[in-house]
């Protein structure tokens, strides 16, 4: 969108053209400096004003910059003891103050996987539904739906989690997956309900509706015009949607995948309930584990010894930098799509 | 003559078939966790509900009754001083976003403020507790405020630049047509044509922290009992929430269940309001 009018404020002329565009000649502009003061006022409030709104903008800036700042400056103990060794190391022993951050990563990284192996299929299928199928008054009804499952809050999916979800993958889930899919070792051990499995459920849940209002964006974006093209040549209605709607909106629905895995990789307080809260590192998904983030809040209040304190805030650091680089990651590839309009979806 | 046309092979559309059952499935599939999220709350939250719930403090475990009276207040007490840092700061950087910011350094802006809302809350949670509680030296209402404030930022900065660019550019033309400078056509044109959007994103931002409990671990930090000092350490619904479904007590359980339908209907009642408010039309003069 253009700018119009008086922008910048700075030069008179231009408030002259507006308030009289019939005499658009430069001859009456020139008349117009000796005009009146009172638009000098008006240079002023409109810089000033323009100064304000910019501030608030920069405040956007100084927040990361911030955020990057404090963690830095929060975990130099832990940095400077441990360098990159805290990346790789799997002992975590607050008693003897030797810490290592490696059983987080891997819990973090293997959650969201579970995570986003089960929501990529249903929320792709979701917006697909929602876009190509679903009758136009359903589908404000599942919209609802879908934005409601985002509004509920982590503590209540842990919740859920603890006192449902997890009884629930005890006594119907794992007993299945231990029988049928015990050999590839992914699914055999003790079953708590709780653990790496049931974390990866509940993520799922979590990051369905992101992923689904976003591919719902992209599919959207896809023009009419490639649909009924397809349709022309005689495809039925999946092969219209396979080659004329996923094959164009893929980067996007990339894009999707990696925002998700982004909010998968910060989710905090439902995770820690229901995931066992145990810095080991277990081929199966029935044995407990632990994230970065659900390390912080469960040990952070408790934490005694700066050193301690200072190791939980170098975890807070590298989940804070790869969050950083998944979301910037997912936001080029949704606006290569979606270019130039403001994306929605993120709220 | 007709049936002639149809020549689609049975495989072809036997997978059609397959394909689209199962787009209509996943559907399905998505609603069910949430009506039995919603079921449970529902059923097991009602279960102790009653007036002293809203109006009493927690009693210590053992004993019958007690609420979460101080945990409604702490919520409301700390969306009401986050706002004071979020709601300007967020309506300020929208401002900018859509009436200065269609170039290089608003779209650096824009993804920066889309790369702030996706930074994980616990993490916006241990910046507070190093900005505030650290120099303070204890946990407080104010930290925990100024944690959920730097959440608000940018939802409403994002979701108020959306609503502004609605404004049709004919009703800013006309005001500065007028002779108005921009700054007074921006606040007594633009942004009161589209008040109503603006409320609209305030009102998500709230839904969004509302149920926020990581970063309030360790600013906020609980309380048992009545406190609106901004300088003491607060109670909050999602904490309580939290604290109650830890413990292996079955009283606890039923107080964080009904702690958990309190909580939800305030979001979901504010998410649907939003809804009508958005389906009604945010612009006056837009249609």
């Amino acid at each position: 969108m253009p700018e119009h009018g008086p922008s910048r404020g700075s030069e008179l002329p231009e408030e002259v053209d507006m308030s009289a565009p019939v005499l658009g000649s430069s001859e009456t502009l020139r008349i117009v400096p000796k005009a009146r003061p009172v638009f000098r006022e008006n240079v002023f409030a409109d810089r000033a004003f323009r100064g304000v709104v910019l501030l608030c903008a920069l405040a956007v800036l100084a927040m990361v910059g911030l955020i990057f700042f404090e963690l830095v400056s929060q975990s130099r103990l832990s940095l400077s003891k441990f360098g990159f060794k805290f990346l790789v190391k799997q002992i975590w022993d607050p008693v003897a103050e030797d810490f290592g951050a490696l059983p987080f990563i891997y819990g973090t990284v293997v959650s969201s996987l579970v995570g986003l192996v089960i929501a990529v299929p249903l929320s792709v299928g979701t917006a697909l539904f929602l876009i190509e199928i679903c009758p136009l008054r359903i589908r404000a009804i599942l919209s609802l739906l879908v934005e409601l499952l985002a509004a509920i809050p982590s503590v209540i999916y842990g919740l859920w989690g603890i006192f449902v979800l997890a009884p629930f993958i005890r006594v119907h889930v794992e007993p299945f997956l231990a029988r049928y899919f015990g050999w590839t070792g992914l699914f055999e051990g003790p079953k708590y309900g709780w653990g790496m499995l049931a974390a990866g459920m509940i993520i799922a849940i979590m990051i369905l509706p992101i992923i689904a209002s976003i591919t719902r964006e992209v599919i959207t974006a896809v023009p009419r015009v490639q649909r009924e093209a397809a349709l022309a040549l005689g495809a039925t209605k999946w092969e219209m949607l396979r080659i004329a709607v996923l094959r164009n909106a893929r980067p996007g629905i990339f894009g999707a995948v990696i925002l998700g895995l982004g909010r998968a990789l910060g989710e905090t307080m439902a995770v820690t309930m229901v995931i066992g809260n145990r810095p080991e590192i277990a081929r199966s998904l029935f044995a407990p584990g632990y994230t970065l983030a659900s390390a912080v809040a469960n040990e952070f209040t408790e934490a005694v010894g700066n050193l301690y304190l200072s190791a939980l805030m170098e975890m807070a650091l590298v989940l804070f930098v790869i969050t950083l680089i998944v979301n910037a990651l997912a936001g080029l590839l949704v606006w290569s799509i979606a270019r130039g309009k403001p994306s929605r979806a993120l709220a | 003559m007709l049936k002639n046309l149809h020549t689609t092979s049975l495989r072809r559309r036997l997978s059609n078939w397959i394909a689209l059952g199962s787009i209509t499935l996943a559907a399905l599939i998505v609603t069910v966790p949430l009506f039995l999220i919603l079921g449970t709350v529902v059923v097991r939250g009602l279960g102790t509900f009653n007036w002293a719930f809203l109006t009493q403090i927690p009693k210590p475990i053992g004993e019958e009754g007690g609420g979460m009276g101080n945990a409604i207040l702490g919520s409301v007490l700390l969306l009401g001083f986050a706002s004071l840092i979020g709601v300007p700061l967020g309506i300020g950087a929208g401002i900018f976003l859509a009436e200065y910011g269609r170039n290089k350094f608003g779209n650096i802006v824009r993804f920066t403020a889309d790369v702030l809302n996706g930074v994980p809350s616990v993490v916006i949670g241990m910046t507070a507790w190093a900005l505030v509680v650290v120099p303070q030296g204890h946990f407080s209402l104010l930290s925990g405020s100024v944690a959920l404030g730097i959440m608000m930022i940018p939802v409403i900065s994002r979701t108020t630049e959306e609503v502004l660019l609605l404004v049709p550019q004919s009703i800013r033309e006309a005001a500065l047509g007028l002779g108005i400078p921009k700054w007074r056509t921006i606040i007594s044109v633009v942004l009161r044509s589209a008040s109503a959007g603006i409320v609209t994103s305030v009102m998500l931002a709230f839904a969004r922290i509302a149920g926020e409990s990581a970063p309030l671990m360790f600013t906020a930090f609980g309380n048992e009992f009545w406190s609106s000092n901004p300088n003491q350490p607060v109670a909050a619904l999602p904490l309580q929430i939290y604290k109650y479904a830890i413990q292996p007590y079955e009283q606890a359980h039923a107080q964080a269940w009904t702690a958990a339908l309190v909580l939800i209907s305030m979001i979901v009642l504010t998410v649907v309001f939003v809804r009508f408010i958005v389906s009604r039309g945010v612009i006056r003069g837009a249609d």
